[in-house]
């Protein structure tokens, strides 16, 4: 579903991603895991077609992302790290709206919004506009605009930023569900949560990638954080702790 | 065109829930409202000191002349200043609070986001337009001016309010911040509005192409009820030179 080849991306003369390279087939959740500026935002924005890279490039549910970005877009769904919500829209407009775009067709419209609105938890504030919503619920329906066309590949750069511990394990349950029928790549720098949610880790640090395995295999030995600081680097996790 | 039509409708939505295009077009309204009076006033003191002023038959005042003409000239400086004011958030705001990322990975062309919000822009600037003809309909109830060069003059100012208006599109998308953006235009507008005046120190095939490249010039044309292919090709190739502009700067930025 998703092959990566050797992603990188400069900025100037500052590598943020370095000949990244992993894969993911249908059904799995993957944890990209990092330290904050290890570039995982950078490389899922290169997966969403967003930005272009600078050198490599990936394969995500057989389409190219640079020659046939628009085949992956339509494969794709895609929670950036902040919500892209309007603020001036109600959720069932934005809904809407997002359905229209990503060519959801007419006739099933809106079930599909009724159906997410369920999904996501955020029936309630349907009639809202998106400006009034709390930090935990612009981020609800910023997922469920990334599932409203039910893509193949969800991608999310960290889901749970900003929720509370009812909200946290309410999305998690739902990402759990998305793998059954779809392959998740998700970011995110809590350790806990990929070992609740995830049957797959990548690390990535500096750029680089330092870890590709299945969650079981990682941990069966030591725990994930232990195998999270070694695999960053002990430095790194004291200065990422300190700030 | 699916696409296209329904970023249009987001773009209305978004102008008429917020306050900005009511008081765009209101303000609009008034101004416009002000002159007209403005003109009317000094029209019809010109008309009661007509019988002292020994004017030749067929060269009395008229209204196409000095009310009507006078009207859509001033609406053009209106616009340089009004229609910044609409444009430059269009797309700089779409950058600023992320949904540009929305857009931009959905499966859209860059074009279909590009005319999706021209055709929303080009809505209300038709209502704001639309509201101002009030007082040229005023005239053809109440008084007997010639019908046709009001309406080819207002033809004009629609045509020149659309390309002003693709113009500041183009400033919006080079941009996330919206007053860059609006100050961009409305300089680029300003600028566009005194192209002419070198015309009359340099002579020559230079005059010639600066008179040719001044709205105002071609909007006065208009006004006179001089309708040529040359007026109408001027305002939509600046219009789609605008487009271009904005699609190149999105273009641009998917791909840096």
């Amino acid at each position: 579903m998703i092959e990566v080849e050797g992603l990188s991306k400069l900025y100037g003369d500052y590598t943020a991603v370095e000949n990244i390279c992993f894969s993911a087939s249908k059904g799995e959740i993957v944890g990209f895991l990092g330290p904050n500026g290890a570039g995982k935002t950078t490389t899922i924005r290169m997966l969403a077609t967003y930005l272009p890279p600078s050198a490599g490039t990936a394969r995500i549910a057989g389409y190219d992302i640079v020659t046939q970005a628009d085949e992956v877009r339509r494969r794709i769904g895609y929670l950036p790290e902040n919500p892209p919500l309007y603020g001036e829209m109600t959720v069932e407009e934005y809904l809407r709206f997002v359905a229209d775009i990503k060519g959801v067709p007419r006739a099933s419209r809106n079930t599909r919004v009724d159906e997410v609105l369920e999904r996501c938890f955020i029936a309630d504030v349907r009639k809202k506009l998106c400006q009034h919503l709390s930090r935990g619920y612009r981020q609800r329906v910023g997922l469920a605009q990334a599932i409203i066309h039910e893509p193949e590949v969800i991608i999310l750069d960290e889901p749970t930023s900003g929720l509370d511990p009812k909200q946290i394990i309410q999305i998690r349950e739902l990402i759990k569900s998305l793998g059954t029928s779809h392959t998740v790549l998700l970011s995110t720098h809590i350790l806990p949560e990929v070992s609740m949610v995830c049957s797959k880790v990548v690390i990535v640090s500096r750029g680089r990638i330092v870890m590709e395995s299945a969650l079981e295999d990682l941990t069966r030995e030591k725990p994930l954080e232990q195998v999270f600081i070694e695999s960053v680097g002990r430095d790194e996790v004291i200065i990422e702790a300190a700030a | 065109m699916r696409n296209i039509v329904a970023i249009c409708k987001r773009e209305l939505l978004s102008f008429f829930v917020s306050p900005v295009a009511y008081f765009v077009i209101t303000g609009f309204a008034l101004l416009v409202g002000f002159f007209f009076f403005q003109g009317l006033a000094f029209f019809n003191r010109l008309l009661s000191m007509a019988p002292m002023m020994n004017f030749r038959p067929g060269q009395m005042p008229n209204l196409n002349e000095y009310v009507i003409q006078g009207l859509y000239q001033t609406m053009i400086v209106i616009l340089v200043f009004m229609v910044p004011l609409l444009t430059m958030r269009t797309i700089a705001e779409e950058k600023r609070r992320g949904t540009f990322e929305l857009l931009i990975t959905s499966p859209l062309s860059v074009s279909e986001i590009v005319l999706g919000k021209f055709l929303g822009l080009s809505l209300v600037i038709l209502i704001m337009l639309g509201i101002t003809f009030i007082f040229p309909g005023l005239l053809m109830v109440y008084g007997n001016p010639e019908v046709a060069p009001i309406f080819s003059g207002f033809l004009g100012v629609v045509l020149c309010t659309l390309a002003f208006a693709s113009i500041g599109m183009a400033a919006s998308s080079f941009t996330e911040n919206q007053i860059v953006a609006g100050i961009s235009s409305m300089v680029a507008l300003l600028l566009l509005y005194v192209i002419q005046a070198p015309s009359e120190t340099s002579g020559g095939a230079v005059a010639e192409v600066l008179r040719y490249l001044s709205p105002v010039a071609q909007v006065t044309d208009l006004v006179k009820g001089v309708v040529t292919v040359k007026s109408i090709v001027y305002f939509v190739s600046l219009t789609i030179f605008g487009l271009f502009l904005s699609q190149r700067a999105l273009e641009a930025h998917r791909w840096r």
